[in-house]
């Protein structure tokens, strides 16, 4: 290795730092989770679970979960099938226009949130409302499913790309059709890939706000939405603390399912 | 096999069978079921939708009524230049993503040179889980942890009292510091990437012909490296390019462009003239993507 010792120490030095600053926030917000001073006064006073009682009982907040909840899951299942299809298509068939499909695949979430944002707001008020369909959770999961492709997508075509059709043409010479194939011989080899990317899907949704904001009628509220609501009300502070600690302490399960996820898939291989 | 679940011959299979005899011997057919439901959601819907939005930045809204004037004029765009407070915020939306962009990379390249190079390789991955797991956090939990430190008598004033300094309180600075934190891990995972392939043997050459280390990093490392420095910074250039949450939580009143866009369509209700504002991040992305084309920046993402 060129690198002399001073330079090993310097850089593990800023790696140490660089670490200390990304976790440093995250650990405040957990211990203000727990800090006695309702005005989070630095260094704690004292520790209390009160806040935490007290944001279990917080109607509001419990609605925002659950309306995220479901514009996660039916902005992932939206997303499943479209970019299955899409990637299949691009993984086995040649057609005019095959670069662009993954262009326009990865433009939702490569333009600032903002102009996706406002362009579909703009279509929702032109598209849906003479239909008597208004803002509200439909639009939002509309909304989120069209950035929420992009993962599916990238994770199924890296996947078929490396299986490649060599199976799928055994199990056809075999005499299976083109229905059991794919259930049996393409679809096992998919799974993991597909719960990657519904992993990476749900959460882009459940974390997601700039969109959101444009989409979401009154009656629709998501997580993020709600704590950006009550982020500037001081008496609301505790709540919105606790809500922001749980969520850094749920976070460990995304990580966790996706590390095992890349662990598994590296056996295989 | 005994769990043949129905698959064997039988009045529906038979149809089932027929379609899929019908689907294989057609691979165009086939082909346009596939495509059909993506193309009509992103090309006809989202595609669509920006058309829409793109055209409605030539359109104006009438002051009275609040109606949109669907009449092409570029008055939008005349207001846009003419106007000198919007002039400076978009300058100072450059110079935000600029400056998490450059901050970014100064503090990003060294971890990710520590990770790819000095790290013992058992290590490495772990490391990567360490930077990556932040991701899985809500953006407004990260950004409300920052308005929490940076607050009166938050931790970062607190940390700085015995050094006789004090935070720097709500405004653009914070807004930098912010939206530089958030972006950080995907501007070191690209590098990191980057300076993994990078063999080792390269820089034992290196040093073999007497460069120092700096040299070594400045003459071998920087520029084979320098494509994945562009890919990062991709990213950490558009997110804060379009952001407004993070204005809003630690910005104080110093607004960017994104702001201009939210409050056009929220308080004056004019959606043609934030339409010609969000046409700028667009086409700066568009000229930025089009640059880093160039290094082979978009083969690292």
């Amino acid at each position: 290795m060129t690198f002399s010792p001073a330079a090993r120490i310097a850089l593990r030095v800023l790696m140490g730092l660089g670490l200390a600053v990304i976790y440093v926030p995250l650990l405040v917000v957990l211990v203000n989770s727990v800090n006695a001073d309702r005005a989070f006064g630095w260094p704690p006073s004292g520790f209390t679970g009160h806040w935490w009682t007290r944001a279990m009982d917080n109607d509001g907040a419990r609605r925002a979960v659950l309306t995220s909840v479901k514009a996660g899951v039916g902005a992932t299942a939206a997303a499943l099938v479209l970019g299955t299809l899409a990637a299949f298509a691009v993984a086995r068939h040649r057609f005019f226009g095959r670069e662009a499909v993954s262009l326009v695949v990865v433009l939702p979430i490569a333009l600032p949130g903002i102009v996706t944002g406002i362009a579909l707001s703009n279509a929702f008020q032109v598209v849906l409302k003479p239909l008597g369909i208004g803002l509200g959770l439909f639009t939002v999961i509309v909304g989120h499913a069209t950035f929420c492709v992009v993962t599916i997508y990238n994770n199924v075509l890296a996947r078929l790309r490396r299986t490649g059709a060599n199976l799928e043409e055994a199990s056809a010479d075999l005499g299976a059709d083109t229905f059991q194939t794919f259930w049996y011989v393409t679809f096992p080899a998919l799974r993991s890939a597909l719960f990657a990317g519904a992993l990476l899907s749900f959460a882009l949704s459940f974390d997601e706000i700039i969109v959101t904001t444009f989409t979401a009628g009154p009656g629709a509220e998501t997580l993020p939405i709600w704590i950006f609501n009550n982020l500037f009300r001081p008496n609301q502070a505790p709540v919105v603390n606790v809500l922001a600690a749980a969520l850094i302490v749920l976070s460990i399960v995304p990580i966790y399912l996706a590390q095992r996820l890349s662990s598994a898939s590296r056996g295989v291989t | 096999m005994d769990d043949d679940q129905g698959l064997t011959a039988g009045r529906r299979p038979a149809l089932r069978r027929r379609a899929a005899a019908l689907l294989h011997r057609r691979p165009r057919l086939r082909l346009s079921l596939l495509l059909s439901a993506p193309l009509a959601w992103l090309v006809a819907g989202y595609l669509g939708a920006l058309a829409a939005i793109f055209v409605t930045a030539f359109w104006t809204t009438d002051v009275f009524t609040g109606e949109v004037v669907r009449q092409f004029t570029l008055a939008n765009f005349q207001t846009l230049v003419d106007e000198p407070v919007y002039r400076t915020v978009a300058l100072r939306s450059l110079g935000v993503a600029a400056a998490v962009t450059v901050i970014d990379a100064v503090v990003g390249v060294p971890m990710a040179l520590y990770m790819a190079k000095v790290a013992k390789p058992r290590h490495r991955p772990y490391l990567v889980i360490a930077i990556l797991a932040p991701l899985w956090a809500a953006y407004l939990v990260k950004a409300y942890a920052w308005r929490v430190m940076l607050a009166e008598g938050g931790l970062v004033n607190e940390a700085l009292k015995p050094f006789g300094l004090s935070g720097p309180g709500y405004g653009l600075t914070a807004t930098v510091i912010v939206l530089a934190y958030l972006w950080l891990p995907y501007m070191i995972l690209p590098v990191y990437t980057g300076l993994e392939r990078l063999p080792d043997s390269l820089l034992d050459a290196s040093g073999d012909l007497g460069a120092r280390p700096l040299r070594t990093l400045r003459s071998v490392v920087l520029p084979l490296a320098f494509p994945a420095l562009v890919a990062g910074s991709i990213f950490t250039f558009s997110l804060s390019l379009g952001d407004y949450i993070t204005v809003k939580i630690v910005g104080g009143r110093r607004q960017l462009l994104g702001n201009v866009v939210y409050d056009n369509i929220g308080a004056a209700n004019n959606l043609p003239f934030a339409a010609a504002v969000a046409t700028i991040p667009v086409v700066v992305m568009l000229g930025y993507l089009a640059a880093a084309r160039r290094t082979g920046a978009l083969r690292e993402l």
